[in-house]
């Protein structure tokens, strides 16, 4: 049996490749060791958050599915940050674990040229450094065109809880055993990483008088941009949040040598922004108390999400620990926290396609290239099926760029910079963050989306529609203009607008603080889509901002434009440093702007490069 | 890249006693003993100076002393070989054209340095420094470019990025984790006070370097009197006390320099004029015209008028016509007997009587001269721009920092940090952590030859 592309893992990375690569008319394969568990949450109940949730528009407007079976499965939703910029805010849900999967599930079992299959990937099978398909640990063999690798925490996945250590996945799953020192054959740089993930408390046994209550928003939010409500604003769950206290700490720095992390059990390196509650007590001393969120995974079972409470302290401790929070003195722990340690490659050896620099044809998506999240997850997988399938059918590969995307943001980061930690998106890695908007998402891909063939014509030309309606609104503005009569100020005032001096249009009025767009009924109507209006609106008030931005996203823009060929000799080009030569020998970007991003390559080795390149070409 | 060997004269080619000529790459030493008669060059240590005669054939060129310095602890970290003649325009050029001939190639203007630089032994703010130390003629220039060596600037400037850093990082942590209400959001006073305070900084450093245009190319002085006055003796006076160049030279506007003079350091560029009268003669018209032009450009004016006649239209037009300058009302001829009244309106200005003639309070002058221009503060440990480069952008990093008390009470922090990034950025190209090309290009087209 051949396939065209194998994609191995079901988890959100796996989902979007697989989708993606069959929508894309490949015939796919999906493999996993539980079909049950596709799309499964591992960790926390929710999806989205500064940054991650724009990651998730930013997969809608590709054509990928995490948006759309979002808004299908929420238990709650917010806009976060909207006290702060249009470009900081993002959405984040709650979803119905239960719903989730189900609904994951049923996408791919009904997804044309995409077939299912159970089973343990232990091997791949190579010709002439191109991989031609898998081998599983039934040594079945199964060829391809492509392999998208999406392994998760599964390669040589170990499970700590104190000193209690043994092999496995999430919920009691089998690890890979061999994939990842097969991998090491061929010449693969593996790293060994650690996440974690805090108790399930039995909802019935908490008492939430004691919780502070946070409610999703009073407004309907969705992420995918179909517009598409699937829930029902009253109905939305509650989430709780609580503060640790000075008995917790207790405990803790107690029983600090039984945790496995201090107590020498992990050789995994943890992320740095998601620490264990015994981190944060080792580290921030001098807090007395940390926050947790009590969070509902399900309509369909009791567990609580102890959202901050992530440790690898033994049981006996966990119960401790538990008891001395506010209203959870009697709670019953479902399922106790535990740390999994698990193998990851070094994603310097990857190209910004996905595709690794050392076997033609394989691409590797999610915690396997060193990220944590579901969010970064999918987005990865999304680029690696796009490009398993360009790469197949000899098509351009899809590369997005910082200042167009945070994926882009974030597969730059991987391949140019490596990790030491799971890393994880923030806004603060995006130097162009006011490009990279929760509300322009699909203005900034669709276009991308709708060329590789994932985004239907009915989708392209609503978006089409809506980018007409934004400029004519635009232009409607400008147009209409207002003169300082007595009559007018009058008006304006009772907007609580402060007075004119001079004729102005309303497109200008926008730009003061204390205007919002829908204040100009009064001189228009303003008949268009809240999302038309919303868009215009921080397109016009923050004009100025965002033409900055721009000018200096154009200064990279021109330095991606400066390729550097694939065949370059960093040794025939004297006096670059040494560390400099030897980085670039690595990670052999493909632009001067990212060869500059690389730490330890310093301006004057750049200057060095970019000379000899001028010279080769003159030399041609 | 960078194959070849360059060659060129270091020191100013005039006829003092010793001049250097300078060779940096690969075949230096190889080319330096073709001819030299003396040790042989390739088995000298490094850093030893060898006596010998350089030859053209059979023919002895010069005398001279040979410093091998082996790659890679050298200036450009590659092989240089000093070789000092005996001085004179003459044989230098002699030693050059022989060196040529040999395989080296006459070096671009500032490429020993732009070599330093791209071989990695110098930064770009070390750089320009180089290109001071070149450029500068007295002690005071020198004194700030060796200070700019040993990175003071560059500290300076790294710790406010670190500030400005800092407030980024208080700012972004409020934004990526908006649900934890335990961690300390970040205020706008907060965010203003700190912003004013580096913005303060900077402004001190700016208005402190901006003496150093004055440093490094002098006070354009111009002398303004009326015929007969004592200006060209007082002009001689000046010159004469400092034995300083009376030989016309090229200043830096297109003015004829009539002398120039060195006040402990601080070069006074002296301009002669044709004087402001009025008058109906055409040529004599665009001669005041250009005048008027100089008393525009001068950093000083010294408004000679003489003790003894009154006050003449002519004075009262000069008076006039730099009543917004930097100026000292100088009055002549004190030993004879004051005819001249001036209006109480002058008396809180620089005002000194002097004697060209009898050499009285020709000092005293200078020491207002120094002291108009503040240079003695300049001598402390401040910390300073040395260059037009580095002013202009840390006068737009400013520019940046206001922007954000500007707009603070009406903008979303996150977008306060876009100008507060800004700010950060324009620093950043002062001490070269960032990359621009544009930097690279100018700064090496502003490079002279030889260090």
């Amino acid at each position: 049996m051949k396939y065209d592309i194998i994609v191995v893992g079901g988890g959100h990375a796996g989902c979007e490749a697989a989708l993606a690569a069959a929508r894309l008319k490949n015939k796919t394969l999906l493999i996993t060791s539980n079909i049950e568990n596709i799309a499964d949450a591992p960790c926390n109940p929710s999806i989205g958050g500064p940054a991650k949730g724009i990651v998730v528009r930013e997969i809608d407007a590709l054509g990928g599915q995490m948006g759309i079976n979002t808004d299908k499965s929420l238990l709650q939703i917010k806009m976060l940050n909207t006290k702060k910029g249009p470009a900081v805010q993002a959405l984040r849900a709650q979803i119905d674990k239960i719903t989730y999967k189900k609904n994951m599930q049923e996408t791919i079992k009904n997804q044309e040229n995409l077939e299912l299959k159970e089973a343990m990937v232990e091997d791949l099978i190579i010709k002439n450094n191109i991989v031609i398909g898998i081998k599983t640990d039934k040594n079945e063999e199964i060829y391809s065109k492509a392999v998208i690798l999406t392994t998760g925490t599964y390669l040589r996945g170990m499970i700590l809880a104190g000193s209690d250590k043994h092999p496995g996945g999430p919920h009691g799953e089998k690890e890979s055993k061999d994939l990842s020192n097969n991998l090491k054959k061929l010449g693969f740089n593996i790293i060994r990483l650690k996440t974690g993930t805090p108790q399930r408390i039995e909802k019935s046994s908490i008492n939430f008088s004691k919780a502070q209550v946070e409610k999703g928003d009073n407004e309907i939010r969705t992420f995918s941009y179909d517009n598409k409500a699937y829930y029902n604003i009253e109905n939305q769950e509650e989430c709780y949040l609580i503060y640790t206290n000075e008995k917790t700490h207790k405990i803790i720095k107690d029983h600090l040598n039984e945790s496995s992390m201090y107590g020498g059990f992990v050789e995994g390196i943890g992320p740095r922004y998601c620490p264990s509650i015994e981190d944060k007590v080792v580290r921030f001393a001098d807090k007395e108390k940390h926050q947790l969120f009590l969070e509902p995974e399900s309509k369909f079972y009791d567990d609580i999400y102890l959202q901050g409470f992530s440790t690898s302290m033994p049981h006996y401790v966990q119960e401790e620990m538990v008891h001395s929070l506010p209203g959870l003195e009697n709670a019953i722990i479902n399922k106790y926290a535990y740390a999994i340690e698990y193998d990851a490659i070094d994603p310097r050896q990857l190209k910004r396609s996905l595709e690794t620099k050392i076997i033609e044809n394989l691409f590797t998506a999610g915690q396997i290239n060193g990220t944590s999240g579901y969010e970064e997850a999918a987005g990865q997988g999304i680029i690696a099926g796009i490009n398993a399938s360009q790469k197949i059918n000899n098509k351009d590969c899809l590369i997005l760029k910082r200042y167009e995307s945070y994926i882009g943001v974030l597969i730059d980061d991987l391949v140019t910079k490596g990790i030491k930690d799971p890393y994880r998106l923030l806004t603060s890695r995006a130097e162009y963050r006011l490009l990279l908007r929760n509300d322009n998402a699909d203005l900034r891909l669709t276009e991308y989306g709708h060329e590789i063939g994932l985004i239907n014509e009915e989708r392209y030309n609503k978006f089409k529609e809506k980018k007409k309606l934004i400029n004519e609104l635009i232009n409607k503005l400008k147009e209409i203009k207002i003169n300082p009569t007595k009559e007018v100020n009058e008006k304006i005032n009772n907007s609580n607008i402060l007075k004119i001096k001079d004729t102005t249009s309303l497109y200008n009025l926008i730009k003061r603080p204390e205007v919002k767009i829908d204040d100009l009924k009064i001189f228009t109507d303003l008949n268009y889509e809240k999302e038309i209006k919303e868009e215009v609106e921080i397109q016009v008030k923050y004009e100025g901002y965002i033409e900055k931005e721009e000018k200096s996203a154009k200064r990279q823009k021109e330095a991606e434009e400066k390729k550097i060929p694939n065949n370059i000799d960093y040794n025939k080009i004297k006096n670059i440093a040494s560390e400099a030569r030897e980085k670039l020998n690595k990670i052999r970007p493909t632009t001067i702007a990212q060869a500059s991003r690389i730490s330890g390559v310093n301006p004057a080795d750049i200057s060095i490069l970019m000379i000899y390149l001028k010279k080769e070409a003159s030399n041609e | 890249m960078q194959e070849d060997t360059i060659v060129a004269i270091s020191t100013a080619l005039s006829n003092s006693a010793i001049s250097i000529v300078r060779m940096s790459g690969k075949e230096s030493i190889s080319i330096a003993s073709k001819i030299f008669k003396g040790k042989n060059l390739e088995e000298v240590k490094s850093n030893t100076i060898n006596y010998g005669y350089i030859v053209d054939k059979d023919k002895i060129i010069d005398e001279v002393l040979v410093s091998i310095m082996r790659a890679p602890h050298t200036y450009t970290k590659e092989d240089i070989v000093e070789i000092n003649t005996h001085g004179g325009i003459i044989p230098t050029n002699n030693v050059l054209n022989l060196l040529i001939k040999n395989g080296a190639r006459m070096a671009e203007p500032g490429e020993f340095t732009k070599r330093a630089f791209l071989n990695g032994r110098i930064d770009l703010t070390q750089a320009e420094a180089v290109m001071d130390i070149i450029e500068s003629k007295t002690n005071y220039s020198n004194e700030l470019a060796l200070k700019e060596l040993t990175g003071d600037t560059k500290k300076y400037i790294q710790n406010l990025r670190q500030r400005l850093i800092n407030l980024i990082s208080q700012i972004e942590v409020n934004i990526d984790y908006p649900e934890y209400q335990d961690i300390e959001q970040i205020t706008y006073n907060k965010i203003q006070d700190e912003v004013r305070s580096i913005k303060n900084e900077l402004e001190i450093i700016i208005e402190d370097s901006k003496n150093i245009k004055i440093i490094k190319e002098g006070i354009t002085t111009l002398i303004l009197g009326k015929p007969n006055v004592g200006k060209s003796s007082l002009l001689n006076k000046l010159i004469k006390e400092e034995k300083a160049i009376v030989t016309e030279i090229e200043g830096t506007t297109r003015d004829i320099v009539e002398g120039q003079i060195n006040l402990n350091g601080i070069i006074l560029n002296l301009i002669d004029t044709a004087g402001i009268r009025q008058t109906d003669n055409k040529i004599e018209q665009i001669g005041i015209q250009k005048s008027k032009d100089k008393i525009k450009e001068a950093d000083l004016v010294i408004v000679v008028l003489d003790i003894s006649r009154k006050m003449s239209q002519e004075d009262i037009d000069i008076l006039e016509a730099t009543k917004d300058k930097t100026r000292i009302i100088v009055l002549n001829k004190n030993d004879l007997k004051q005819e001249l009244e001036l209006d109480k309106k002058f008396m809180n200005e620089n005002i000194i009587e002097i004697n060209t003639l009898k050499e009285i309070n020709i000092k005293p002058l200078k020491d207002i001269i120094k002291q108009m221009f503040e240079l003695g503060k300049i001598e402390d440990n401040k910390t300073l721009f040395a260059n037009q480069r580095q002013i202009n952008n840390a006068i737009k990093a400013k520019q940046s920092l206001e922007n954000v008390l500007n707009t603070i009470d009406s903008v979303p922090v996150d977008l306060l940090e876009i100008d507060i990034k800004d700010a950060l950025y324009t620093l950043g190209e002062i001490t070269g952590e960032n990359y621009n090309d544009e930097i690279l290009d100018n700064l090496f087209k502003n490079f002279c030859v030889g260090k």
